[in-house]
């Protein structure tokens, strides 16, 4: 056995992410830090209006402003988009969608662009774009989802004559039998509010014209690949005179999960002007003209025996799509539209999705995308037919659970693997419940001011977008398959290229882990080359959790046909037959022969040399593999909240979280801890502080961090994290994805903990979030 | 983030900022710790001709025992305030408060003039002051006037400062060791504004309560005074019963944080709470 094969594995260990130590101290490379000799700098002149007609623009004086060096409007640059910006996702056949364009002579929504200032600096820029006068014919605004299809609302998009941008349905109602005549039937109605991203990072991008047609587009953005793609097909361009670079990108979210009228107007006016030319998005800008997420107002039903055993479960969901369709802005709905029985065995199945436009900044893909809005309704609906069924809300959700893998569900789909019972159990015994409902009972009965609230969410998700095939069945336009490179090179180090894009997401510790456990190397001698389309050629970026359970797995197929390769050079060398190899580590052996062995580096080099290979082979030991999933996958676990509620003034407080999920196998517990932190903020925000609104005439009123509120530590308690592991057999890896777990799961515990310490005052429903006042308010009315 | 162009003096002393403030045309502003300027300034909201950094003149940044009241520097820090001893000894409710504005990176640039001039109703320091019956010592051309805080806040962010006035000190009393006093808040965040803050001083003679005074935040244009409240208690009127009290003459605003209606209930809620730990119950 070889010192190799003692070394102890990388995937599972807690290594640290070897991207901090630049990030931390300041030396990582965000697109604002690059200024290219003679860059101008791109401000937007933006509506101050919801809805609005330009009866006329003059550009006159932001032309003579100092240092300007170019100012176009809306008519000045329609020429030079050969396509309307791109909706990839046209969710069914008869689907509306308004042509949109970087700039626009009628503004669909406050900070629609209306013009474009090119300056020698950004500040010219900035008051330039002061100087651009408009003359505005202010129109009627639709600003409440709620509202889209009431008679009389105002139309967004005047000629399309509705605000419905489209219907689209899943019933698999197996039986037929009409809902109502189940023996307990429990309706509620929710909204969950507008949330508006706020990556560390606003928005960039700098586009640098080459000499010969090329142009090179450095973005913050999560989707190079997709994004050359489209903005080569946009404006007209060969594909191949684009590349485009993520640097170091510091968050989206989904945020960056678009093609924005600013990628395009920088690389049109690069082209134009032959000057590199670079956007950064201020902080206020970015509340009006980065995408939002959810929006929802949604109807759910859960129908059960008096036993209660679930029997139907059905969702009306009427979803904001914004003024426009970004990206993927209409499949954000369809991304939950199969989990919408969460982790429970619910034969009958209904959803049905309603897709409006409202005078609205454009809604996408935000953390979670779907599955949130649809375990928010699901795990408050537990809540409520526990409570109608007379029935403990954990054991209710305990019965009705998935308990036989895999699974076809009532939606069609089929888990993959899960034990949800095992997470349940875990999740109670860190919690000490008894013990919380003890003093939850003994602050009742002193009527104290501070009452407790314990509340739950079990869950389930659908992620690593994504299968090709099903993909294509749902009218989405691209696949979500990804490739991997890995080259070993002949001084033993090793070269990988992912097609996924992090930002944020430490693949380049995590893939190093992979790939040196595989290869039997040293993690140090591993190196991971990504965010760029001329190094890595073919990607689908990064998104949905889809970056380890599919980038990462194709890892693991080019490692095995680096493997392969090298097992022909070994036995071709030591003269045996490759069936007489065995591998680990690093190192072939020669079975029955232990001191006949060669190493995989060793390998490499003869690769490399070429001085004697099989008869036919290429020089050179490199493989690249590109890997579509056979099925999403599929996380679970169950979380908890403790709360405590000032019945005075209606402050909840977050005192404790446990979370147990389940996402397969583990590569890194510390990246993975880490995704769940920031994910079960990301929810627990949702719940009690962050809300994106707009007054009626479609001016939003939280459009800073002042009013915006994103909570920081200090508002937050220590999560109390723990693991199941159920692998995922779809996969060697056993992975199955962690980005969006804590997001999906945490709003619904966090809600049903506010409302649980508040219940024996009268209280049934608060609108999320639960902010103090609202929560006064619903204690007033139920004593009233 | 790119505010509008400005420009931008140094003062070389008080004299000098002064000076500078009258030759700047009216819309000059000064500079401390910039904590509510710059981000104004940022957003285009404030867009003054020039800005008077009055940053460097450490002559500013002190406490001291005067006697009959602890003299602050306008330029103090609110971390120096928060930490500062001879307040802990004579008026701990000002230090206790300064530990109470903003977040840590607030606390050691903003400064206790800056607090005070802004004239903000949302901030904590101003309804101390007022609770306290401070005096603030302005400077300007023709020498220094004492102005009492009940004069000095005047609108939403108004002071009595004139255009080319620096306020350059802040007296407190010294409070007796029988004083009780409470300063609470509420706030979604903690690096936030206060929706309601509460401002309490219960003075006692010979254990019995011989008055009290309160300070109200965020409820009405300017820092207010909760009279009313204060004369039920120095009546024998309840803790509970005078809280309810708090919000005669307070007009409240309606935001984001909350409504009238709720700020007004707030009020209560916090003056009750206040007012009952300041009286040590």
């Amino acid at each position: 056995v070889s010192a190799a094969a003692e070394k102890p594995g990388y995937v599972g260990a807690p290594v640290k992410r070897r991207e901090d130590r630049a990030l931390l101290t300041g030396r990582g490379t965000y697109v604002d830090n690059m200024a290219p000799a003679g860059t101008l700098s791109m401000v937007v002149a933006r509506s101050p209006y919801a809805h609005a007609r330009v009866k006329s623009i003059s550009l006159d004086a932001a032309r003579g402003a100092e240092g300007v060096v170019a100012v176009f409007s809306a008519a000045d640059l329609q020429d030079d988009w050969k396509a309307a910006m791109p909706c990839a996702w046209p969710v069914t056949e008869d689907m509306k969608n308004p042509p949109h364009y970087p700039l626009t002579d009628v503004a669909r929504y406050q900070g629609d662009g209306v013009a474009v200032v090119i300056a020698e600096t950004r500040a010219q820029a900035k008051d330039a774009a002061e100087l651009v006068e408009v003359d505005w014919e202010p129109l009627d605004a639709l600003v409440d989802v709620g509202k889209a299809l009431e008679d009389g609302a105002a139309l967004a998009h005047p000629d399309l004559e509705t605000n419905e941008c489209y219907v689209w349905r899943l019933d698999t109602d197996a039986t037929g039998q009409a809902i109502d005549d189940a023996e307990v039937v429990v309706t509620r109605r929710y909204y969950q509010p507008r949330l508006i991203p706020n990556a560390i990072e606003p928005r960039a991008v700098l586009a640098v014209p080459g000499p010969a047609g090329e142009l090179t587009l450095y973005a913050a953005t999560q989707i190079p690949h997709i994004l050359r793609l489209l903005v080569a097909a946009t404006l007209g361009m060969s594909e191949t005179k684009l590349r485009v670079v993520a640097p170091d990108v510091g968050g989206g979210f989904g945020s960056k999960l678009d093609v924005y009228a600013e990628d395009l107007l920088a690389v049109a006016l690069a082209r134009r002007l032959g000057r590199p030319v670079k956007w950064t998005e201020e902080r206020s800008e970015n509340y009006v003209a980065t995408i939002h997420g959810r929006d929802f107002v949604t109807e759910y039903t859960l129908a059960a025996t008096k036993d209660g055993t679930i029997t139907h479960c059905r969702a009306r969901v009427t979803a904001a799509m914004g003024a426009y369709l970004q990206l993927v802005t209409p499949g954000i709905p369809l991304l939950g539209a199969w989990i919408y029985a969460g982790p429970y065995a619910i034969p009958n199945y209904s959803v049905e999705f309603t897709g409006v436009f409202t005078n609205t900044t454009p809604t996408d893909a935000y953390r979670g995308a779907g599955r949130p809005e649809a375990t928010y309704v699901i795990e408050r609906t537990m809540d409520a037919l526990a409570d109608e069924l007379g029935m403990d809300r954990v054991e209710l959700r305990r019965k009705n659970f998935i308990k036989e893998f895999p699974a076809t569900i009532g939606s069609g789909l089929t888990i993959d693997s899960g034990d949800y019972v095992a997470s349940l159990d875990k999740l109670l015994d860190h919690l000490d419940l008894d013990s919380l409902r003890a003093e939850q009972s003994k602050r009742r009965e002193n009527g104290a001011a501070k009452q407790l609230g314990v509340g739950f969410s079990t869950y389930n998700e659908m992620c690593g977008l994504a299968p090709s095939r099903i993909l294509g069945a749902i009218r989405y336009a691209a696949g979500g398959w990804e490739q991997a490179t890995i080259r070993y090179l002949p001084t033993g180090s090793v070269q990988v290229i992912t097609g996924t894009s992090p930002h944020g997401q430490g693949h380049e510790t995590s893939w190093a882990q992979i790939v040196a456990d595989q290869l039997g190397c040293d993690m140090d001698a591993v190196e991971v080359l990504h965010g760029d389309t001329s190094v890595s050629h073919a990607g689908l970026d990064t998104y949905g959790s889809r970056s380890l359970p599919v980038g990462g797995v194709a890892l693991t197929y080019a490692a095995d046909k680096v493997i392969d390769k090298a097992r022909q050079i070994v036995a071709h060398q030591l003269e045996v037959s490759s069936d007489d190899l065995e591998y680990a580590k690093g190192t072939f052996a020669v079975k029955g022969s232990p001191d006949k062995e060669m190493t995989l580096a060793a390998a490499a080099w003869a690769a490399f040399a070429a001085h004697d290979l099989p008869d036919g082979m290429e020089p050179g030991l490199e493989a690249t593999a590109t890997y579509d999933p056979p099925n999403f996958s599929w996380p679970g676990g169950a979380h908890a909240a403790v709360v405590e509620v000032d019945t005075e003034t209606g402050d909840a407080r977050l005192v404790r979280y446990v979370a147990i999920d389940d996402v397969g196998s583990v590569v890194n517990p510390l990246i993975v801890d880490g995704q769940v932190h920031g994910g079960i903020t990301q929810g627990i925000s949702t719940a009690l502080f962050e809300e994106g609104s707009y007054d009626e005439t479609g001016s939003l009123e939280t459009a800073n961090l002042l009013t915006y509120l994103v909570p920081s530590a200090a508002e937050l308690p220590s999560y109390e994290l723990d693991r199941t592991e159920s692998p995922s057999p779809t996969n060697p890896l056993g992975v199955k994805g962690v980005g969006e777990t804590g997001t999906i799961a945490a709003a619904p515990a966090v809600m049903n903990a506010v409302l649980d310490a508040v219940s024996h005052l009268g209280v049934k429903d608060i609108q999320m979030p639960a902010t103090p006042e609202r929560v006064w308010r619903a204690i007033q009315e139920a004593k009233a | 983030v790119i505010p509008a162009r400005f420009d931008y003096d140094v003062a070389e002393s008080v004299d000098h900022a002064i000076e500078l403030l009258g030759a700047g045309g009216g819309d000059a502003k000064l500079l401390a710790g910039g904590h509510s300027l710059v981000p104004a300034l940022k957003l285009r909201i404030a867009r003054p001709s020039k800005l008077v950094d009055i940053g460097r003149l450490s002559e500013l940044s002190y406490v001291k025992d005067d006697g009959t009241h602890v003299a602050i520097g306008a330029l103090t820090r609110h971390a120096t305030v928060a930490a500062d001893g001879t307040l802990a000894e004579h008026c701990p409710i000002v230090s206790f408060t300064a530990g109470q504005i903003g977040d840590p990176q607030v606390r050691h640039r903003g400064t206790l003039g800056g607090t005070l001039a802004h004239g903000d109703p949302a901030s904590d320091m101003p309804a101390v002051m007022l609770a306290l019956g401070a005096e603030l010592v302005a400077r300007g051309k023709g020498g220094e006037r004492v102005i009492p805080a009940t004069e000095f806040f005047t609108g939403v962010f108004e002071t009595a400062l004139a255009p080319d006035e620096v306020l350059v000190e802040a007296r407190v009393p010294k409070l007796a060791a029988s004083t009780g006093w409470s300063y609470m808040k509420a706030n979604r965040r903690a690096q936030d504004w206060a929706t309601v803050g509460v401002a309490a001083l219960v003075h006692r003679d010979n254990g019995s309560i011989a008055g009290a005074s309160i300070g109200l935040v965020n409820m009405g244009a300017t820092p207010l005074r909760g009279k009313a409240a204060e004369d039920a208690l120095a009546g024998g009127a309840s803790a509970a019963d005078a809280a309810m009290l708090v919000t005669e003459g307070a007009e409240p605003p309606s935001d984001f944080a909350g409504s009238s209606e709720y700020r007004a209930h707030l009020a209560q809620v916090m003056a009750r709470r206040a007012l009952e730990q300041a009286l040590g119950d």
